[in-house]
């Protein structure tokens, strides 16, 4: 059986970094499985974890009033879940179900804050890298927004 | 160049806003229509427009398939024709997705909205010829589940063993158990060499710009992933000038051109 820090180490999120700095990550984490139609985590609740897919897809719901609950987007294996934990006021602004079968890591956010603040250059580099899912998801949500399938004859 | 009478025989409604026409020649037939051509297809007395094949080339003989998607007064007349009905169609026009450059090569497609009916008759020829490619995977995004073109046929390619497809919606309620997010978000968990690779892409014009920009940076040669460019036509000849993309025109030179010719001109505002 593979240790956390093996099996963290396989996402884009976490390639590249030093054994020892895998091991202290691992150490906030925790396998977790979630069946289909549970729920990781609800909107406005207090967000003191983030998750990563390891199998199935985790969906971004959000409830909009008088209408049907809308997915804003669906988050599959090797992808990080939760960026709340990292900016105050650590609240999801999401609800995060489960499509299908979801295998995960969740790693307690309040745990690795603490060893980023005693360590500023692990904290340093975790913020580079969860800035880059950031702006990941901003780029996508940008395309989104800009609805392109719909006007287009294509 | 006058339009050749065809038959309307079939009629499939595809989602809210695009029909597939199957029409067959009353008279004489056009030449043989090759994936990634278009046809002029006229409703008398409204106007003529052009519009991709989307068939199975190979196995469709005379008859042909057009999925056309109701946006102005000439596709909504085609899109009320019935069977029965009279069509002129002129044709084939432009050059052809280069499927037979593909062979032993790995055979990325990446569709966005209807984008995927120029590129339907690309993958029927991968999957009729499978031994002829390594891994054939097709990634399509949609506005919504409802807008997905083709909807039975993408259940029935997802559930092959020598396909890889996936799917994703730009926006979905949670009723929709697939993936939502852009198309461009599916790249990552495709399998393919990028040193061994074709790409076909076709979609709106900015979904294929931000699809080659990934693709060139995965290391797929510019000159080996393919766009279809979609212009205003008129005369379908190259005589007209309506169409042209850079110091080409489209129905003549194109509609299918490589990354390498079209990245310096889709940084030119209004091209």
């Amino acid at each position: 059986m593979r240790t956390l820090d093996a099996l963290i180490v396989e996402s884009p999120v976490f390639r590249g970094l030093e054994q020892e700095e895998l091991e202290l990550i691992a150490g906030c984490g925790q396998n977790v499985v979630f069946a289909a139609g549970e729920r990781l985590f609800r909107e406005g609740e207090r967000a003191d974890t983030f998750f990563l897919v390891r199998h199935g897809l985790v969906a971004l719901d959000q409830a909009v009033p008088n209408r049907a609950d809308v997915t804003v987007e669906t988050v599959g294996p090797g992808e990080i879940v939760g960026w709340s934990w990292l900016l105050e006021p650590y609240r999801w602004h999401f609800t995060g179900r489960a499509v299908e079968l979801v295998r995960a890591v969740k790693f307690d956010g309040a745990c690795l804050r603490k060893k980023c603040e005693e360590d500023p250059a692990l904290g340093y580099d975790l913020l580079t890298r969860f800035a880059q899912v950031l702006v990941n998801r901003l780029q996508a949500t940008r395309l989104q927004l800009m609805d392109v399938y719909g006007n287009s004859e294509r | 160049m006058t339009p050749l009478p065809y038959r309307v025989v079939g009629k499939r409604r595809e989602n809210h806003d695009n029909w597939t026409l199957e029409l067959e020649p009353v008279a004489d037939a056009i030449e043989p229509i090759g994936p990634g051509q278009f046809d002029m297809l006229y409703v008398f007395g409204v106007g003529e427009v052009p519009i991709s094949t989307s068939g199975d080339v190979e196995r469709t003989g005379t008859t042909l398939v057009h999925t056309i998607r109701a946006v102005g007064a000439v596709t909504n007349a085609l899109c009320a024709a019935r069977p029965g009905d009279v069509l002129g169609v002129r044709g084939p026009f432009g050059n052809r997705w280069p499927i037979e450059a593909a062979h032993s090569k790995d055979l990325l497609i990446v569709a966005g909205g209807v984008g995927l009916a120029p590129l339907r008759p690309a993958f029927y020829h991968a999957l009729a010829h499978r031994q002829e490619y390594g891994e054939v995977t097709l990634l399509y995004g949609g506005r919504t589940p409802e807008d997905l073109l083709f909807r039975r046929e993408l259940e029935r390619w997802r559930a092959r063993l020598d396909a890889n497809v996936a799917v994703t919606v730009d926006a979905a309620t949670t009723e929709w158990h697939g993936r939502v997010g852009v198309v461009t978000k599916l790249l990552p968990g495709a399998r393919f060499d990028p040193d061994d690779t074709v790409a076909f892409v076709c979609g709106p014009e900015i979904m294929m710009r931000l699809t080659a920009l990934p693709l060139a940076d995965a290391g797929i040669p510019a000159n080996r992933i393919y766009l279809s460019m979609e212009r205003t036509m008129r005369c379908g000849v190259g005589l007209c000038g309506h169409c042209q993309c850079g110091p080409t025109l489209v129905c003549r030179d194109g509609p299918v051109y490589s990354w390498e010719y079209l990245e310096p001109l889709m940084g030119v505002p209004q091209l």
